[in-house]
């Protein structure tokens, strides 16, 4: 009985569990919501040209609304590539690439570890930011209703219900973020240049939609699908964002998965 | 794939090529490894070896040519490898995780209860006491010694070692020779990479010699001795009877002083040189060393693989290490 994808992803979170940059991460993913929300406590302030931004005194579940704003610009895509960009160029590093594909499993079955391993950690990412920036934002600001982007009053158990949603659904450019930080880490088998170069690719995107006259794309690029959740925001919810975000993100993530996946099944593993 | 195959080759390579641009890292090879063979793939540095094994075990693509382990395509899917063990260069694992760790990984990556083999093997290469510990800390012949251990979780018909010796103190090498020895006894087939002789002269039975990728000689060991002839270095209280003695001797040739004392010769067979000894005794030259040179084998190895021009180098460079039957060879 050959080992599967199973097998392969269950030692990849292990490995990820026993490595310094996974709780580098999700550290951060941590500490950064309650740093946002101790300046906040401290501060009469608020960023009122955000969305939610003047509402984050009013209720604790502005401020992972907020961050996730914040959060797009590069900290979140870079906690996703600390790990994507890593996860295939590691095993360049070590050299364990022939360790593992001289045992008894096929190249495809070991990427789609990675792969899955890989979202499964941005997903943890996502959720351990909206857990801890939920928590510290209700302990600051109270579990209180919200003022939807339409401006109707949502109430906080709705509220609660549509923040989930919301960060569930920021979950889509992160994973496309990811796939690219996996063909990074592939092609490159270099984790800094990988991990370098999702950032910058993120932040690229970025630049593009502000050059003048390249309004027209901008609902197309990657990093305007960061702000898609906002749909579950209005009343009635706006699918538009929604639906062009899911498959906007596709068109960036499946052709680099798929140029990830044909780099790692015909690459020779040579140690140069 | 269903063609029958009653007694499937462990390995096969035809006309296996990979070239890097203009470089022709593996030229041409042909090679054949039986069952139950200790195979030495023998050349320099650089010859194309571990190029050879990375094919052999699907790492890399080959330009042309085919491989066959157990009658299988490795290019094609890992299932050719059932059976097969072995590392390329340095054995590596994860320096974050144990020796326990790295194996139970591997295990995984087998199936097939390899994992129920994992604390019998680190016994067998005399690492259970240290398997808890990081691999980021083991030390070359550890790690070295874990790789085995890795090998011997699949169970293997076929072992592939690609230069096990290397960077190994005496004591290291002579255990890991033993270990080979051990495994082909118990019905192993091995190939094993090496660039120097005298390691594969300990444990082989056959050989193939490689340099800049092509293969120059292939057959068993006693062949390749037979063509260098086994040259013989004797040292007595009287070398000039001695050597008159010699001249004499039936089955003895190729007499000859040696600059720093005592003489050289061939002989065709141990009897003639059983019946020297008596000659000597006889004649008042006593013996102080009558011993085998396989110094010639190893001539025959620089020349194989160097050409005798690099023999040049060598012996002026220094790193050819004092081989003074390659100097006289050369002077001569």
């Amino acid at each position: 009985m050959n080992p599967g994808v199973l097998t392969i992803y269950r030692w990849e979170l292990r490995k990820l569990r026993a490595q310094k940059r996974t709780y580098l991460g999700l550290g951060a993913a941590a500490i950064v919501p309650i740093i946002f929300v101790v300046a906040l406590v401290t501060q009469s302030g608020q960023p009122n040209d955000v969305a939610f931004g003047r509402y984050l005194h009013d209720t604790g579940l502005a401020v992972p609304l907020v961050l996730l704003l914040f959060g797009s610009v590069w900290m979140f895509p870079l906690i996703t590539a600390l790990v994507a960009g890593d996860i295939v160029a590691a095993e360049d590093r070590n050299d364990t690439l022939k360790t593992i594909l001289t045992r008894s499993v096929e190249r495809h079955q070991v990427f789609a570890g990675k792969a899955l391993a890989t979202f499964t950690y941005a997903i943890l990412a996502i959720a351990v930011t909206g857990a801890v920036a939920l928590v510290a934002g209700i302990l600051a600001s109270g579990f209180n209703s919200i003022i939807s982007l339409s401006g109707t009053r949502v109430s906080a158990t709705e509220g609660l219900g549509l923040v989930g949603l919301s960060l569930l659904f920021y979950l889509v450019p992160i994973l496309a973020i990811a796939s690219i930080g996996l063909l990074f880490s592939t092609v490159f088998r270099n984790s800094a240049a990988a991990i370098v170069g999702t950032l910058m690719f993120s932040l690229l995107v970025q630049l593009i939609g502000i050059l003048p006259g390249l309004g027209g794309i901008h609902p197309y690029l990657l990093s305007t699908q960061f702000n898609a959740w906002q749909g579950f925001l209005r009343s009635p919810v706006d699918w538009t964002p929604v639906i062009r975000a899911l498959w906007v993100c596709a068109i960036y993530a499946v052709p680099a998965l798929i140029a990830a996946v044909l780099v790692f099944l015909r690459r020779d593993v040579a140690g140069d | 794939m269903s063609r029958v195959m009653p007694e499937a080759v462990p390995i096969e390579v035809r006309g296996l090529v990979k070239r890097y641009g203009e470089l022709v890292a593996v030229d041409d090879v042909d090679l054949t490894v039986e069952p139950g063979d200790v195979f030495g793939y023998l050349g320099p540095n650089g010859a194309g070896k571990t190029t050879s094994l990375r094919m052999m075990l699907g790492l890399i693509r080959p330009t042309a040519g085919s491989v066959r382990i157990f009658g299988r395509d490795p290019q094609l899917s890992v299932k050719a490898l059932e059976g097969v063990a072995g590392f390329v260069e340095a054995p590596s694992f994860y320096p974050y995780l144990s020796g326990r760790e790295n194996l139970r990984l591997f295990a995984a990556f087998d199936g097939d209860g390899a994992a129920a083999r994992i604390e019998e093997s680190l016994a067998t290469v005399g690492l259970a006491e240290r398997a808890k510990d990081r691999v980021g800390g083991y030390s070359h012949g550890m790690r070295q010694r874990l790789g085995i251990a890795a090998a011997l979780l699949r169970r293997p018909r076929l072992l592939m070692l690609d230069e096990p010796a290397t960077g190994l103190d005496p004591g290291g090498m002579r255990d890991m020779r033993d270990l080979i020895r051990e495994l082909s006894a118990s019905g192993m087939t091995v190939l094993l990479s090496s660039h120097l002789l005298a390691e594969v002269e300990e444990v082989c039975n056959r050989v193939a010699i490689v340099r800049t990728g092509r293969v120059v000689y292939q057959g068993s060991l006693v062949d390749l001795r037979a063509q260098a002839g086994e040259d013989y270095v004797l040292r007595t209280t009287e070398d000039g009877v001695a050597r008159r003695v010699a001249e004499i001797q039936a089955g003895v040739t190729a007499v000859r002083p040696r600059p720093e004392g005592g003489l050289t010769f061939k002989a065709e067979g141990e009897d003639a040189v059983s019946a020297l000894s008596l000659a000597l005794t006889e004649s008042g030259a006593l013996i102080r060393e009558l011993s085998p040179r396989h110094a010639s084998l190893e001539d025959l190895f620089f020349s194989l693989t160097e050409g005798d021009e690099r023999v040049e180098t060598r012996r002026e460079s220094g790193e050819g290490g004092g081989d003074p039957a390659a100097r006289a060879k050369e002077a001569a």
